[in-house]
Formats: structure tokens, C-alpha cells, sequence
């Protein structure tokens, strides 16, 4: 049973850079880290103290707001350090790596087990955190029943992974993953790449959607709104391929697996490649490994360059991204920037540079090329959301904090990563995905 | 380049933050990032950044116009020059426009953005970049005898009502180059229409009628100028509005770069030719039975609806919107030329009546998806019940 959805508008920026189908097995990382900056509204309650010795799978701090939803550790060793930024906050649980110790925990066969065993195990084993729900993109509410489940292998966002190629040789524990999502919902829609018609094209028990077209199409946010749109009061459930991975490898083992294959990818490294490490490695040994000069003024950014984190070399990978992008500051001056046709090697979606005309991969830098004005061109946004939605709209009731028109123009159908394209092709350089997270913890403060 | 740069670092150095001119930064800034696009980098949101900005946008904008304006320039000292008689050449018309035209422009730069710079420095944001536009337009769409006063004081106007007591720019609900046209026309009408503003020093030579086509048609006399004259624009009017021929360039140039939208361009031409044909069938007196295709050359149309009822700031924000806000201000348009015995040009108060009327347009496009939206909650609604 398979759906096709074509997306048109949306632009596929092509930079240099783009990783290798190649994988390397396990970076050598001292120390792992869970960053709680990596849950949408989630505040942190630590489990333990500095210096404790866990396990790969020993809880480390859990949700404020729902204590049955832990975070545990990827791997065994002690617990080193919890780095607390401003009002104490916690950046980053750091964990040095020694030793092979697992919590084992009993399973069985998902199909025999009931729906409340199944979300025990989720939630006991650190599983549950991989499953994320919409309105909102916050961690799954285990009391909630949703419409659907979305799983996206579509991955469109500029140097973003191939999930068709790391993934290929553990389909298999995809599809025992998704046999699991399966006794959690009625629904589970699998969009796979409308090109690839061998590997999750296979994936049984799902509605399969074959989509094609530029980014932002691989988005679930997209598919969502094309497939089965969010109504008032629904939810919906996503979660990304590798981790349904994770779940069958549970269902298989009864360890958390915490696996995570990064992509390096970008035009200053040197071999961005594949490798394949467990969630919260560090970052320097990624970039050693795939020949990055790290003394350079590089930007690190956790996930794509439309939409990741910056982050810095001592630190660690987040704890959802496959990606590690990496590019060149730019903080440089330009002369006579504002002359329509000059620098057309920097990427635009305007007919003001000839940019479109060279379709080769460009390199980028994070130069804002410009400065922030007032809103006056229009037009430009929608052609970069391919949603039933005003964009330009909608944030302008975030801007007023409008709860009600924010409610009926779509806010709950869309996440800030969906504005990404939006905030790289405006015209004013306005910060649309900052409006629309401000305007998220809007939403959950007031009505929740 | 690095000299340069220097240097201008050593100039900023007073200007930047906490030293004796930090308040007139803008001022400083705005010349700084015309030379130079800073160096600043992205903090929050995407990390990446198209390469196109507002000065871009806007210099597109005024490269359009150029054809328009030279020819405009030519144009005017052509319409003296035949008036006086006697042999010329294309230099003396040019430079007999230029001495005219060209003082209006640095009349309209030197008003227009030194209230600018005095909002930006008192507001504390940076200067904006569409006065750059703006400040070309409105001598554009004045008569040539108007005097650089009058210029002055419509600019002042349009700047300081239309533009800064609404927020400034993007915020503005009328064009504030139309509003300044408005302004000039309704406070000294002698000077803004009649058979004599055309021409330049027409007022000082006698014997000279410099009557624009939609006048004389007005006033029920011939009209002399075929199809051609009017599309290539050898006829009297306001400055760069008579070449439809140099306006249509001044368009591809918007549409290639997608800069102005073509919705708005498309819908107008479609609303004026429909409403010209449905005059032309009537045909009760002479400007309805001026036929329907050189309603489309004559007179400020062209200009308007491919310069003016563009602006993305006035005109209507949607994509659906600006189809039927074009269509509408092509409509009005031939409407007002024909019913008003007044002023039989028609495009200027067409698009200041469809600015103010936009949001309206937009609302109820708006309202479409939000009724879509809600239809679909309610069936969910049904369904889980």
C-alpha cells in the first residue's frame, strides 16, 4: 500500500561537503553527554550526583513535569561532570566511558505484549525519549493515544544523511522497531525517497508514502499536513529512522542500544564520511577522524545548517541529529554586497544573483549577508513552505503573541524547523524559527 | 579594499557603542553598509544566509526604473523643443531634461532622507533602504514645470504622514511616492494639471498647448498621437510616465529578478483591458470609446501598475490577494479616467483607493484558509465523537 506525495515549492540547497557513503565503525570517545537543551520545554531532574557509576541504560535525570520519562546513559562509566550555565541550568551531563556494563531488561515478542508493557519497557529502558509529539515537537505524553505515528527517511535539509544507506543493513531491526510502534497506534505512516524503492520500501505493517521534491518535503511536518493534517486537540507521534532502529534493537537484546550514526559533512572537512558511534559522543574525535583543522574559525552545528545547534569541538552530539555540519565563519566584510548579480557563488533563491544558474555545490558561510530590516517584501516565504498556511501570517500573530490567530492560521501543524528555509531566504532576515519557539512556549504556558 | 575598510573603521570608531556619537550610529551605518556588507554573522535560527538583502532588493528596483527615467529626461526637453520649433539634436533635449529633471531628484533625496536619517537616529534602528526608491519615484510622476519647493514640501509629506506615523517603512497602508503625487495635486492643482504643466517653460512661451492625451479627450478635442507615439512615448505627460515602451523594460527587469510581482502587473492589464473594452461597447463619449489597448499606453497606467501598485508594502500580501488587488486597480483605473470630469487620470487615486483596501483583500483570503482549517477540525471532531 503505497501513496505517492509530490512536493513543488521548497528549494534543495546543494553545498560542497556532502558525506561519502562510507562507514566507520565506532569513534574512539572518552566522554559522552545528554544535552537536555535537545528536549523542546524539558526541564531536567537529576537522578544522580557527580562521581556515581552507571551502566549503559542507568537512568541519569528525568522530566520535571512527567518523572516516568528518563533519560538514561549511553554507555557505562562514571558519571563526570553536570555543567550548569546561567540560573543553574544544566547544559550538559557529561559520563567518561569505561567498561561494557548493560542493564538487561525482559522482553518478549511485541506482538504478544500489551500496549501499557510495551510503554513500561519504552519508558524504563530510555527508549521513550526517541518518541516526539505534535503540536509542539515535545517528548510523547505515555498517558496519550495518537492518531498516527510519522517516520520520515526523506531526509532533504542541505548535506543531510542518506537513511537508505546507513541504514541498509539493519532493516531488519527497523521493521521489529516498527512491529513495536505498531502496539502504540492504528496508524504508522513510513515515508520513504520516491527514487529508492528497495530498502523501507520494503517495511511492512505501515502506510508507505513515496515522496519526492525539494527541501523541505522530507519534513514531517509536511507530510503530516499532506497525508492526515493535524485538527485542534489531535496528536501525532514522530520519531526518527535510526531510533526505530534503536527500539527493535531493545526488542532484540534488552539493552539500550543508543546507537547513532553521524554524517561530518561540509566544505571544511577534509573526509566527511559516516561513522557510527552511540548518542552524546564527543566532537573532536569525529572531526580527527574525518580531517577537520579545528584550529580554523569553523562553525560546528549539531543537525543541518538550516535548522542544528552550534556547538563546539569539546562538546558532544545531540542527542536526535544524524548530522554533523560543519562550515566557515563569516566574519568577514564584503564590498558593495548590494549590487544584484555580484557574488553569485553565495547560494540564493533570488533571480537577484545568478546564483540559480550554477547548480554545482557551493560553499557557504555564515555571513547574515545583509542586516535585519522591516518586513517588506512578500511572497518570498511561501514559496519555501509547501503547506496549506500563510507563513508571513502566522508569524506576524507569534510577533503579537495572538493566541487565537496563531490557533487558526496553523501553529499547531508546524514546528520551527520547518521555518528553516524561511529564515535562510528572507529578504529582511528576520529569525522566523525564533518567533515561532518563543511562540511554542507561548502556546504550552497558555493553553497547554 | 583593507585600506578602505580601515579607514572607515577609524571614522566608526566615535560612533560605536557607549562613545560621544553612539546615538547617530544609523547614520554612520547606513553609509558603512553601502560600501561594505558587514561582518556580522548568524546567532539564532538558521546558520546560513541568502545572499539577496533589502539594498539589493531596492537597487533592483531603481535599476528598473532607469530606462523610464532617461527616456523621461529625453523626453522632456523633446516636448520643448518641438513646441519652440527649430532644429535639435537628441544631446540638447537630454541635456535640457537633465536640467530640469535632475535637480527635482536631489530636491527629493536631500528632504526625503534626511527625515530618514532624523527618524532612524531618534528611533534608535537603522535606516531603511526604501527611500532609495521612493526618492526616485516622486520626481518621476511630477509634471516638469513643478517648482522644487512644492517637490520639497510633497516629499516632506508623503515621508513624514504617509510613512513615519505609521511605523516607518513596512508598516506605511498608502505608497508614500503616490501619496506625495496626491499631496502636490490636490494642494496646487494649477501646477498639476491644466494644458500648460507639461512642457517645460511652457507658462513662459506663447502659442504653446501642451495638453496630455487623456486631457484632450476630457476636454472633447482630437487627439493627434497614433498607437505608436503613445507606446514609444514622445507625448506630454508627468515625467517618465509616457514611454510605455522603456516602462515595459523597467518590467521584464522586475519580473526576471522577481522582485516585483507579476500577479499585480498581469491582474491590472487584464482589469484595465476589461474595463476599456466594456466603455469601448457603451461608447457615450470620447474617453469610452478611446479604444481599450491605448488606455494600456496612455497616461500614468503603465507606470503605475508596473512601479507603484507593485509595492509590497501597500499592495495586498497574498498571492490570491494580489490578483484581485491588480485586477481591481486596473478596473478603478479606466473607471475614474472616464467618470472624472475633474482630472482624467485615473491610475494615481485607482491605487491609493486599492492600498487602502488591501488589508481587506488579504483578510478575506486569510479567512478562506482559516475556514478551511476549522471545516477540517470539526470533522475530526465528528469523527472521534
Amino acid at each position: 500500500m503505497s501513496k505517492g506525495l509530490r512536493i513543488r515549492r521548497g528549494a534543495t540547497i546543494n553545498l560542497k561537503g556532502k558525506a561519502e557513503k562510507i562507514i566507520q565503525e565506532s569513534a574512539p570517545s572518552s566522554t559522552y553527554a545528554l544535552l537536555p537543551d535537545d528536549f523542546f520545554a524539558l526541564t531536567p531532574k537529576m537522578h544522580l550526583k557527580e562521581g556515581a557509576k552507571v551502566q549503559a541504560g542507568t537512568p541519569v535525570f528525568y522530566s520535571k513535569s512527567n518523572p516516568r520519562i528518563q533519560f538514561v546513559s549511553p554507555v557505562s562509566g562514571t558519571l563526570k561532570a553536570i555543567v550548569r550555565g546561567a540560573k543553574r541550568k544544566i547544559l550538559e551531563v557529561i559520563i567518561e566511558a569505561n567498561g561494557t556494563d548493560a542493564i538487561t531488561h525482559k522482553v518478549g515478542n511485541p506482538q504478544s505484549m500489551k500496549r501499557e508493557e510495551i510503554v513500561a519497557l519504552l519508558l524504563e529502558s530510555g527508549c521513550w525519549p526517541f518518541i516526539r509529539q505534535r503540536p509542539y515537537n515535545v517528548i510523547a505524553d505515555p498517558e496519550v493515544t495518537p492518531k498516527a505515528i510519522y517516520i520520515s527517511t526523506y531526509a532533504t535539509a542541505p548535506l543531510d544523511v542518506d537513511f537508505e544507506f546507513f541504514l541498509k543493513d539493519q532493516l531488519e531491526q527497523f521493521q521489529k522497531g516498527i512491529d513495536v510502534l505498531n502496539q502504540l497506534t492504528s496508524t504508522i505512516y513510513l515515508a520513504t525517497d520516491q527514487n529508492y524503492r528497495d530498502g523501507f520500501a520494503k517495511i511492512e505493517n505501515v502506510n508507505q508514502i513515496a515522496v519526492s521534491g525539494p527541501h523541505p518535503a522530507g519534513n514531517e511536518s509536511i507530510i503530516i499536513h499532506h497525508t492526515n493534517p493535524l485538527a485542534m486537540h489531535e496528536k501525532v507521534w514522530t520519531i526518527r529512522p535510526e531510533d526505530v532502529v534503536n527500539i527493535g534493537l531493545l526488542f532484540e537484546t534488552g539493552q539500550y542500544a543508543a546507537q547513532r550514526t553521524i554524517a561530518v559533512a561540509g566544505s571544511p572537512v577534509g573526509k566527511p564520511h559516516y561513522i557510527k558511534t552511540k548518542i552524546g559522543a564527543q566532537i573532536a574525535p569525529l572531526c580527527e577522524m574525518t580531517q577537520v583543522d579545528t584550529q580554523k574559525n569553523l562553525r560546528y552545528i549539531n543537525g543541518d545548517v538550516l535548522t542544528g545547534r552550534q556547538t563546539q569541538p569539546q562538546s558532544h552530539i545531540g542527542f536526535y541529529n544524524n548530522l554533523l555540519s560543519i562550515i566557515p565563519e563569516g566574519n568577514q566584510y564584503r564590498m558593495f554586497g548590494w549590487m544584484p548579480f555580484k557574488d553569485s557563488n553565495i547560494p540564493s533563491l533570488s533571480k537577484t544573483s545568478f546564483s540559480w544558474l550554477f547548480n554545482s555545490a557551493k560553499e557557504v558561510d555564515t555571513n547574515l549577508n545583509g542586516e535585519e530590516r522591516a518586513l517588506v517584501v512578500t511572497g518570498e516565504m511561501e514559496k519555501v513552505f509547501p503547506m496549506d498556511i500563510y507563513p508571513m501570517q502566522l508569524l506576524k500573530a507569534c510577533m503579537t503573541g495572538d493566541i487565537e490567530k496563531m490557533e487558526f492560521l496553523g501553529i499547531y501543524e508546524v514546528i520551527p524547523e520547518d521555518f528553516g528555509l524561511i529564515d535562510f531566504a528572507n529578504t529582511s532576515k528576520i529569525e522566523a524559527q525564533e518567533i515561532i519557539k518563543n511562540a511554542m512556549y507561548l502556546m504550552l504556558k497558555e493553553v497547554g | 579594499m583593507s585600506f578602505i575598510r580601515k579607514k572607515l573603521d577609524e571614522i566608526r570608531r566615535p560612533f560605536e557603542k557607549g562613545q560621544k556619537w553612539e546615538k547617530f550610529a544609523p547614520a554612520i551605518n547606513a553609509f558603512d553598509t553601502f560600501l561594505f556588507v558587514p561582518n556580522h554573522t548568524t546567532h539564532k535560527g538558521a546558520h546560513v544566509r541568502d545572499a539577496v538583502d533589502l539594498k539589493r532588493t531596492m537597487i533592483t528596483v531603481v535599476l528598473a526604473l532607469m530606462p523610464a527615467l532617461v527616456y523621461g529626461i529625453y523626453n522632456t526637453g523633446y516636448q520643448h523643443f518641438i513646441q519652440l520649433g527649430g532644429v535639435f539634436t537628441f544631446m540638447d533635449a537630454f541635456l535640457h531634461g537633465a536640467m530640469k529633471v535632475v535637480p527635482m531628484i536631489i530636491v527629493s533625496y536631500v528632504v526625503g532622507l534626511s527625515i530618514e536619517f532624523a527618524f532612524a537616529v531618534y528611533r534608535g534602528h537603522e535606516v531603511n533602504e526604501g527611500y532609495l526608491v521612493t526618492g526616485l519615484l516622486i520626481p518621476m510622476i511630477m509634471p516638469v514645470d513643478i517648482p522644487l519647493w512644492m517637490v520639497a514640501i510633497s516629499v516632506a509629506f508623503a515621508v513624514l504622514i504617509a510613512k513615519e506615523a505609521f511605523g516607518g517603512t513596512g508598516m506605511n497602508i498608502l505608497n508614500p511616492a503616490l501619496t506625495a503625487r496626491a499631496f502636490a495635486f490636490f494642494a496646487y492643482p494649477t501646477y498639476m494639471s491644466g494644458n500648460k504643466v507639461w512642457v517645460s517653460e511652457a507658462t513662459t512661451l506663447d502659442g504653446v498647448s501642451g495638453e496630455t492625451i487623456l486631457g484632450s479627450l476630457a476636454a472633447g478635442q482630437e487627439v493627434s498621437y497614433t498607437t505608436m507615439d503613445m507606446f514609444q512615448g514622445g507625448i506630454p505627460g508627468s515625467i517618465a510616465e509616457t514611454s510605455a515602451l522603456w516602462i515595459v523594460v523597467g518590467a521584464l527587469m522586475l519580473i526576471a529578478t522577481g522582485v516585483a510581482s507579476w500577479r499585480i502587473m498581469v491582474g491590472g492589464v487584464i482589469g484595465a483591458s476589461i474595463m476599456g473594452f466594456l466603455f469601448n461597447l457603451w461608447g457615450a463619449n470620447a474617453l469610452m470609446q478611446f479604444d481599450w489597448f491605448n488606455h494600456l499606453v496612455v497616461g500614468g497606467f503603465a507606470f503605475g501598475i508596473v512601479f507603484m501598485a507593485t509595492d509590497p508594502v501597500s499592495a495586498a500580501q497574498t498571492e490570491k490577494g494580489k490578483w484581485v488587488y491588480g485586477i481591481l486597480v486596473g478596473i478603478f483605473c479606466i473607471m475614474i479616467r472616464v467618470f472624472n470630469p475633474a482630472y482624467p487620470e485615473g491610475v494615481m487615486l485607482a491605487i491609493l483607493l486599492m492600498n487602502v483596501f488591501a488589508p481587506t483583500i488579504d483578510h478575506y483570503v486569510v479567512e478562506a484558509n482559516i475556514n478551511r482549517r476549522k471545516k477540517r477540525w470539526a470533522k475530526a471532531q465528528l469523527k472521534t465523537a
